[in-house]
C-alpha cells in the first residue's frame, strides 16, 4: 500500500482515475496508441487492429459473463450478426461507416434480448445451451438467406469510407479501430462505477439477495446481454471491414470459445482483464505460426499441426487459468504492480 | 446531528401476517401462522429448529409463494408482490446463512442496498454523466453518513466481503439492509455464531436502528437473553403453528413454549436474568 | 413439393425407425451425461467430444492395429474410463467446491483439447470404421431397417439396460445414487464421495465411448463428430438433467423427430427442429420433463 494517498473527497474515490500515477499512465497509454502507426507498419499494424477489434468483444463478453456470471457460447454468432449487417448496409445501401456500425451493435443488440429473454426462467448454465442453439440457427440463416447474406459465397464489403477518406488497409482503419476501442473501453469501465453494474455483479454473485435488494433479473440480464451482443456487433461490423469479406464459416463455435479463453485468461470481471486476455489470446496463434515457421527448415510439415496445437492450447489456457490463477493475466499483473510498488522495501 | 438530513426518515410500518400456510412436499413448514409487528417495535419469532422461522421469513418477503394466507404492510395487501418489488415498500431483510455479493467490497454491497431508490439507466451509467453521476456522489455520503459511521465499517469498506470474519459479515448484511431505507427490517439469526461480546454488540445496534432509525424489527433468534433483552414482543412457532405469543415475561413461563423446547433438544428459553 | 410426393406409409415407417435407431444413441449419450450430471451436479459441455475420442480410440484399435471387434471393444471401454477418471481427477475435482460456472467452463476447454488431439493423431478428415455388425437388412413387417441402424439400436438398448441393472443392484451404482440424493447424508455413512465422482466420470466415459462407436459405425467419424452432442444436450434438457428415464424418452423422440424433419424438409432442417423444441421446453417446463424441481433453500 502505498502511503500518503489519502482520498481527499469521496469524490476523488469514486473517480476512474484515483491517483496522479493512474493519470499519467494513461496518458502515456494515449500517446502509445497515437504514435504506434508512426512507427509500425503493415503486418504489425494488421495484428493491432485485430487485437483491438477482439478487445471490444472481449469486453463485451466480459460484461455478460466475468460481470454477471452468464455463460455465453454463441458470441461469435453476434459478432457475425455484426458484420453481415456492416456488410450488406455499406455493400447495398452505401450508408455512412459509422451508422453501420451502429446499426451493427444494435441488430447483435436486438436479436441478444431476443435469445436472453427465456434467461429469466432458465437459470444459470441453460443460458449457455440457449446461445449455442442460437448460435446454430443464426448459422443455419446465414447459410440459407442467400439473397440477403449470399449463402455459402458471402458478402464482400466495401472499404470503410470516413469524411472523404478511404480506410482500405489496416494503417488506415487504425484510426477509426482505436478510437472506438477506447471509447468502448472507457464506457465498460463507468458502467461498474453505477448502480446498473452493481447489479450485474450483484446478479453474478448471489441473485437471490440482488432480488430482495429489488433488482429486476429479468431486467438486468437482458440488459447485460444486449449490451454484450451490442460490443460484438461493433466488433463484428469493423472485422468486416478489416477483412473485407464475409462468409457463414468466418465465425465458426471455435472463435466463442476463443472469446471466452481470451475472458478467462485475462481475468473474468476486470475491465483491464478485457485488454490482456484479448490481447494475449491474439498473439497466441500468432506465436504459433511464427514458431511453425521457424521449426519448418528441419521439420516440413509443422504447419499442418498448427491448428489442432491451437485447439489444444486454448483449451489448456482455459482450464489451467480457471486452475490455477482464475483471475487471470490481470491478478498477475496486480502482483506484480504491488512488487514494484514496495520495491526496494519488500518484505 | 446524524438525524438532520435532506431524506426524511422513513415511518416505521406494521406488519400483518394472517393464517399463513407453506408447505415442501410433505412437511407442513408453516401450518395457519398469524403474526401481528407492531410499528415501532421489536418482535421475535422463535422456536425450535425446523419450526418454520426461516420459511416464514421467506413467504413474507415473497420468495415461496404461501398455500394460504396474505401478508400485509401497513394494510396494504403485498402478498401477490414479486420479491423484487418489496425492496421499494420498505422491506429489508438478513439471511441465517449470509447472503452477501461475495466478489465484491463492502462498501458496493453496502451501496447496493440502495439500488431500488435509485433511478440512473444503463446509458447515464455507460457515460457516467449528468443524473449517474449525481446520484452516486450523494449516494456515497449518505451511505457514509448513514450507516458506515453509524456501524463503525469505516476501516473495512473497501476489503472483500468474503475475506471479513463471520461477524463481521452478518454487520455488513445488517447495513446493507439498511441502505435500503427500511421500514420494517427482518433478521434471521442475527447473532448466530457470535461471541458474547459481538453479540452485545450486535444487540445494540439492533436497538439503536429501532430508536434512531425508527423501524419496525421482526426477528428469528436462537439467543434467548438477547431475544428476552431487548423484544418487546415474542411469538412461538412449533413445527409451523403458532403455539404463543405475548410479552416476553409471559412467553418464558407459558407451558406449551417450555414443552416445545424440551421437547427439541434446543436450548430453552433459559430465565436468565440479565 | 418434389420431396414429398413418392411419400407413402411404408416409408414414413422406415423413417421413423431410423431416427429411434439416431434416438437410441441420443439416449445413450444422454444417460452418460445424467450420470455425471447427477453425482457431481456439473454440467459436461464435453460429452459430444467424450464420445468422438471414444470412436476415435475404437478405430485406433480396430483399423491401426487392427484388432477384432471382440478386442477392441473393451480395450476402447477400458482406455476411455482411465480417460474419464483422468479428466475428473485433474481438470474438474480441483474445481468442485468452486462455483459451478468455473467447472462448466473447464468441460467447454475440454472440447478444445479432445478435437485437438483428435485432430493431432489422426488429422480432421473424416473416417469410416471397419464393418462389424452384420450387413443383412432387418425387416420389420415390410418396412426395411438399415443392418447397422437395427444392430446399433439393441447394442444401445443393452447398453442402457446393464447401466440400469448397475444402479439397482451394483454396491457402486447404490453409493452413486446415494451421493445424487444427499452428498452430505452418503459421506456420513461412509461412502466415499469423491470415489463416487471419479467412478462417475468413468463409467460415463464408457458409455459414451459406446455411443461414440455406434455412431462412428452408421455414419463414420471425424473430429467434428462432437457436434451429435448438440443434440443430446437438447435430450437432456427436455428429458431432465436429472433423470436417466427422462433422457430415453427424450431422447428417442428427438431423434426420430431429426428423421422425420429430415425426410420432410430436408437434413439443414435437423438442427432448427431440434433447438426450437428446446426454446420452447425452456420456456415452457425450465427443469424438463422428468426432471426435479428443486426450490432453493435459503
Ligand atoms: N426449500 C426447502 N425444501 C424442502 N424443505 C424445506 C425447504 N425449506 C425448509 N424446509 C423444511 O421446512 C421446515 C421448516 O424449516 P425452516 O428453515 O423454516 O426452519 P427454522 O425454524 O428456520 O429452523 P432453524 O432454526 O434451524 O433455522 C423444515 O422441516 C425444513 O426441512
Ligand atoms: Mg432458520
Amino acid at each position: 500500500m502505498k502511503i500518503g494517498t489519502a482520498k481527499q473527497s469521496y469524490g476523488a474515490d469514486e473517480a476512474i482515475f484515483k491517483t496522479d500515477t493512474q493519470r499519467v499512465w494513461f496518458a502515456i497509454l494515449l500517446a502509445i496508441l497515437v504514435l504506434y502507426p508512426f512507427i509500425a507498419s503493415g503486418y504489425w499494424m494488421f495484428l493491432a487492429v485485430l487485437v483491438m477489434i477482439n478487445i471490444i468483444s472481449t469486453t463485451g463478453l466480459n460484461i455478460l459473463t466475468g460481470y454477471t456470471g452468464q455463460v455465453s457460447l454463441g458470441h461469435a454468432a453476434f459478432m457475425a450478426l455484426g458484420a453481415y449487417t456492416v456488410a450488406f448496409l455499406d455493400g447495398r445501401h452505401d450508408t455512412p461507416v459509422l451508422l453501420n456500425l451502429v446499426a451493427a451493435g444494435s441488430m447483435a443488440a436486438a436479436i441478444g434480448v431476443l435469445v436472453g429473454l427465456p434467461s429469466l426462467r432458465i437459470k444459470g448454465l441453460y443460458l449457455a445451451i440457449a446461445t449455442l442453439a442460437a448460435a446454430v440457427i443464426l448459422g443455419f440463416v446465414f447459410l440459407n438467406w442467400t439473397s440477403v447474406t449470399g449463402g455459402i459465397r458471402g458478402l464482400n464489403v466495401p472499404t470503410a469510407k470516413i469524411f472523404g477518406f478511404e480506410l482500405a488497409t489496416a494503417e488506415t482503419l487504425y484510426w477509426l479501430v482505436m478510437p472506438i476501442t477506447v471509447l468502448a473501453v472507457l464506457l465498460a469501465r463507468n458502467l461498474f462505477r453505477t448502480r446498473v453494474g452493481r447489479a450485474f455483479i450483484a446478479i453474478r454473485d448471489r441473485d437471490i439477495s440482488a432480488e430482495i435488494i429489488g433488482i429486476s433479473l429479468l431486467q438486468y440480464k437482458l440488459t447485460s446481454f444486449a449490451l454484450s451482443s451490442f460490443y460484438a456487433g461493433v466488433a463484428g461490423g469493423l472485422w468486416a471491414y478489416l477483412f473485407r469479406v464475409v462468409r457463414p464459416e468466418s465465425f465458426p463455435a471455435e472463435a466463442s470459445i476463443f472469446y471466452l479463453a481470451a475472458v478467462i485468461v485475462g481475468g473474468a470481471g476486470t475491465i483491464i482483464g478485457g485488454i490482456f486476455g484479448a490481447t494475449f489470446m491474439t498473439l497466441v496463434p500468432e506465436l504459433l505460426k511464427l514458431s511453425a515457421q521457424l521449426v519448418t527448415p528441419w521439420w516440413p510439415d509443422a504447419s499442418i499441426y498448427i491448428a489442432p496445437i491451437r485447439l489444444i492450447v486454448f483449451g489448456l489456457l482455459i482450464v489451467g487459468f480457471l486452475i490455477f490463477e482464475p483471475m487471470g493475466l490481470a491478478e498477475i499483473w496486480r502482483r506484480i504492480r504491488r512488487f514494484f510498488a514496495l520495491w526496494p522495501f519488500r518484505t | 446531528m446524524r438525524k438532520e438530513d435532506t431524506t426524511a426518515r422513513p415511518v416505521a410500518a406494521r406488519l400483518e401476517v394472517e393464517n399463513l400456510s407453506l408447505q415442501f412436499g410433505g412437511v407442513k413448514a408453516l401450518d395457519g401462522v398469524s403474526l401481528d409487528v407492531a410499528p415501532g417495535s421489536i418482535t421475535a419469532l422463535i422456536g425450535p429448529n425446523g419450526a418454520g422461522k426461516t420459511s416464514a421469513f421467506n413467504a413474507i418477503s415473497g420468495f415461496y409463494k404461501p398455500k394460504t394466507g396474505t401478508v400485509r404492510l401497513d394494510g396494504v395487501d403485498i402478498t401477490a408482490v414479486p420479491a423484487r418489488s418489496r425492496a421499494k415498500l420498505g422491506l429489508a431483510r438478513t439471511f441465517q446463512n449470509i447472503a452477501l455479493f461475495r466478489g465484491m467490497t463492502v462498501l458496493d454491497n453496502i451501496k447496493l442496498g440502495r439500488h431500488a431508490h435509485l433511478k440512473s439507466n444503463v446509458l447515464d451509467a455507460l457515460f457516467y454523466y449528468g443524473r449517474a453521476r449525481r446520484e452516486e456522489m450523494q449516494l456515497r455520503e449518505e451511505i457514509e453518513r448513514d450507516v458506515i459511521d453509524f456501524l463503525e465499517l469505516d476501516h473495512i469498506r473497501n476489503v472483500p466481503v468474503a475475506i471479513l470474519p463471520y461477524g463481521l459479515q452478518k454487520k455488513v448484511e445488517l447495513a446493507r439492509a439498511l441502505a435500503m431505507r427500511p421500514r420494517i427490517l427482518m433478521l434471521d439469526e442475527p447473532v448466530a455464531g457470535m461471541n458474547r461480546e459481538e453479540t452485545e454488540d450486535m444487540a445494540r445496534a439492533i436497538l439503536d436502528v429501532r430508536d434512531e432509525w425508527g423501524v419496525t424489527v421482526l426477528l428469528v433468534e436462537h439467543d434467548m437473553g438477547m431475544v428476552m433483552d431487548i423484544s418487546d414482543h415474542i411469538c412461538v412457532l412449533n413445527f409451523g403453528r403458532r403455539i404463543a405469543a405475548g410479552t416476553p415475561a409471559e412467553v418464558r413461563s407459558n407451558e406449551d413454549v417450555i414443552r416445545a423446547y424440551l421437547g427439541s433438544a434446543a436450548e430453552a428459553p433459559r430465565v436468565e436474568a440479565a | 413439393m418434389e420431396r414429398w410426393a413418392q411419400l407413402d406409409w411404408i416409408d414414413l415407417v422406415e423413417t421413423s425407425l431410423a431416427g429411434l435407431g439416431t434416438g437410441s444413441l441420443m439416449a445413450l449419450t444422454g444417460v452418460a451425461f445424467v450420470v455425471i450430471y447427477k453425482a457431481t451436479r456439473v454440467i459436461n459441455l464435453a460429452i459430444g467430444e467424450m464420445m468422438m475420442i471414444g470412436a476415435f480410440v475404437f478405430y485406433g484399435f480396430a483399423a491401426g492395429f487392427q484388432l477384432p471387434f471382440w478386442l477392441a471393444l473393451p480395450l476402447t471401454l477400458l482406455v476411455s474410463a482411465v480417460v474419464g477418471g483422468v479428466i475428473e481427477r485433474t481438470m474438474i475435482r480441483p474445481l468442485l467446491k468452486d462455483n459451478p460456472v468455473s467447472v462448466f467452463m473447464v468441460t467447454i476447454g475440454l472440447t478444445s483439447i479432445l478435437i485437438g488431439m483428435v485432430e493431432l493423431i489422426w488429422t480432421a478428415e473424416p473416417r469410416r470404421l471397419p464393418e462389424f455388425l452384420p450387413q443383412a437388412p432387418i425387416f420389420i413387417g415390410e418396412a426395411l431397417v438399415p443392418a447397422k441402424t437395427g444392430y446399433s439400436f439393441l447394442i444401445a438398448a443393452a447398453g442402457i439396460a446393464v447401466m440400469l441393472l448397475v444402479f439397482a443392484f451394483w454396491r457402486g451404482g447404490v453409493a452413486l445414487r446415494a451421493t445424487a440424493t444427499d452428498r452430505a447424508a452418503a459421506s456420513s455413512v461412509g461412502i466415499n464421495v469423491p470415489g463416487v465422482f471419479a467412478f462417475s466420470w468413468m463409467v460415463a466415459a464408457m458409455v459414451a465411448a459406446l455411443a461414440g462407436v455406434l455412431v462412428g459405425s452408421v455414419g463414420g467419424i471425424s473430429s467434428s463428430m462432437g457436434l451429435f452432442g448438440l443434440s443430446v444436450f437438447v435430450v437432456v434438457i427436455v428429458g431432465g438433467l436429472d433423470s436417466i428415464v427422462g433422457a430415453l424418452i427424450a431422447g428417442l423422440f428427438i431423434g426420430w423427430l431429426e428423421a422425420m424433419v429430415g425426410r420432410l424438409f430436408g437434413g439443414e432442417f435437423k438442427l432448427l427442429a431440434t433447438f426450437s423444441i428446446l426454446l420452447l421446453v425452456l420456456v415452457v417446463r425450465p427443469y424438463g420433463l422428468f426432471g426435479t424441481h428443486e426450490i432453493e433453500r435459503l
